[in-house]
């Protein structure tokens, strides 16, 4: 039989978010729950002064859980329900599938981004730069979170394992680092540490364009720098090296 | 007819455990092949290799010509799998399982939901069809399981242990499938119940340890034995008495009944002795389970023989 991959891509799509969704509607109000509750505790903390930084924040944390919730999802298909065996011995090619799955937690994200589109509009003053340059940091930062789930997902050998390590790095990467708050908010000594996440520059960059802090030109270059050689690193790690089959 | 030829095949895990060593295996074959071996024996793992899912340590494997590493692409257009202790989604509907399976291989969405539909009637779980797999007893998933990769239609299907945890009455009903389903499809499966692979195989390997003991039709493998019959004794010392000209090795069960595998000449002169002296025994000819303890030296499953002598 002839490959179909948009075929292959809706069988990924189906089984780990539209079935998952319609026969559990409650996997959607936990989605929804996690950032929303950050922005609003955030937004009542600084008597609103950091709402527009929340929100932004939100964004970002939405698409980190989701990408990297990724791991846990492919880690349960893989070890407990062993589904991953058999879409290895079919055509469906390790790309397609990754495809599918990459496709299938956007639709976890959708309610979660409606929701923050509606308060950005509500909240920031955006032109559609601003727009643009949003949209391209959160591509760039999902597929960050995306490749990093995908490539966890081949080692982990149990999906226990797999949802403590997804908590732990979306802790690390969406909460702790100056996602939801600016960085000069955390002290000197310790901000450098902060460099470490690719989620700082993501912030950085969206919050430089709707005005919250103000870099200089070549601190915008470098924090653009950092997250594209983020993201090609982990993606070129998670298509080369993750163990799809152990052939 | 299909053709899988391993050379030398090994497979040993973290350098230390050897899950397959050096096996040498032909099988050209229609219908079913079932592998039997106990557990540890190397089935998974060289169903994993043909599979295209697991690399061998060393040797070659091929299926239909295709050498299953450097052209894994090609032949998993021929195959399609169901590994030990696949489960079907618990979020999705059986239907939704199959169907979503389909898609993977390349069926459009109309076709892959009409394909299944049609395979849930053929395994006789279409009003199950709707519910939730995680709503499903252990046997129905199991069935699921089986369907999702029957529906594919693929050439050759291996199924790794597909009858486990299922009632004798599930377990007859996918028989009767899979004896169906062969008459156009190559089937290897691995099983350790050795009435199943009695019931449906063509032709049946003996793995144990990573090695290939025997392979052939169960007549064949019954001839290369040169033992025809097995005779079991209920009576361990009347047996002894009765039978110990024959100097053949006598195994005992935990049970206390003595067992002898004889040829059909030896068979039917123990019976008249055996009979004559009121010695209650049974004659049958011999089974699989007999064939592989007396190359393993070792039941399929547990420990059920203690002790095994010569007098």
């Amino acid at each position: 039989m002839k490959r179909n991959i948009l075929s292959e891509v809706l069988a990924s799509v189906l089984v780990n978010a539209v079935y998952a969704m319609r026969n559990f509607p409650v996997v959607l109000i936990n989605l929804l729950l996690t950032p929303l509750s950050f922005l609003i505790v955030i937004s009542f903390v600084s008597h609103g002064a950091l709402i527009g930084v929340a929100i932004e924040g939100a964004f970002i944390m939405t698409m980190v859980s989701n990408g990297i919730g990724l791991q846990g999802d492919l880690s349960h298909l893989k070890n407990d329900l062993k589904l991953q065996d058999m879409v290895v011995s079919s055509p469906t090619s390790a790309f397609t599938y990754m495809i599918g799955m990459a496709l299938s937690e956007i639709m976890y994200a959708l309610p979660s981004l409606i929701i923050l589109s509606v308060l950005a509009v509500l909240f920031l003053n955006l032109g559609i730069l601003a727009a643009l340059v949003i949209t391209a940091v959160l591509i760039m930062i999902f597929v960050v979170s995306l490749s990093l789930g995908f490539f966890l997902s081949t080692f982990t050998s149990d999906v226990i394992q797999s949802w403590a390590f997804s908590g732990m790095l979306s802790l690390l990467l969406s909460t702790l680092p100056p996602v939801y708050y600016p960085l000069t908010y955390i002290p000197l000594p310790y901000r450098y540490i902060a460099f470490i996440s690719p989620t700082t520059y993501a912030a950085e960059i969206i919050q430089n364009i709707t005005g919250f802090v103000s870099l200089s030109y070549s601190s915008v270059i470098i924090a653009w720098a950092v997250l594209l050689a983020f993201t090609i690193v982990l993606l070129f790690a998670a298509i080369k090296r993750s163990r799809w089959t152990d052939i | 007819m299909v053709e899988i030829i391993c050379k030398n095949l090994s497979k040993t895990y973290n350098n230390k455990h050897s899950a397959l060593s050096n096996l040498n295996v032909s099988i050209n074959s229609n219908g079913i092949f079932a592998l039997i071996g106990r557990n540890g024996a190397g089935k998974t793992t060289l169903i994993r290799i043909l599979s295209t899912e697991l690399m061998p340590t060393k040797g070659t494997a091929k299926i239909d010509d295709l050498d299953v590493i450097k052209q894994a692409r090609q032949v998993r257009e021929l195959i399609a799998v169901t590994p030990q202790e696949a489960r079907p989604v618990p979020w999705m509907t059986p239907k939704q399982s199959i169907m979503t399976y389909l898609l993977w291989r390349g069926f459009g969405y109309s076709e892959a939901k009409k394909k299944a539909m049609e395979t849930l009637k053929l395994f006789g779980i279409e009003k199950e069809a709707d519910r939730l797999n995680m709503k499903l007893s252990g046997g129905l998933r199991r069935k699921v399981a089986v369907a999702t990769i029957v529906a594919s239609d693929a050439k050759i299907l291996f199924l790794d242990e597909p009858t486990t945890g299922l009632d004798p009455i599930s377990r007859r009903d996918v028989w009767k499938i899979l004896s169906e389903f062969k008459k156009d499809h190559f089937i290897f499966l691995t099983t350790h119940y050795l009435e199943e692979a009695e019931a449906l195989a063509d032709n049946i390997g003996l793995l144990d340890g990573g090695k290939l003991l025997a392979l052939g039709t169960l007549a064949k493998l019954r001839r290369s034995m040169g033992k025809s019959y097995s005779i079991t004794v209920f009576d361990k010392e009347a047996a002894y008495m009765q039978l110990k000209y024959l100097g053949n090795k006598i195994t005992v069960g935990k049970d206390g009944n003595v067992q002898l595998l004889v040829s059909e000449k030896v068979a039917s002169k123990a019976a008249i002795k055996l009979v004559r002296a009121g010695v209650k025994f049974s004659i049958n000819p011999v089974s699989l389970d007999d064939i592989f303890y007396y190359l393993v030296k070792k039941p399929i499953t547990g420990e059920g023989y203690e002790e095994e002598y010569t007098k």
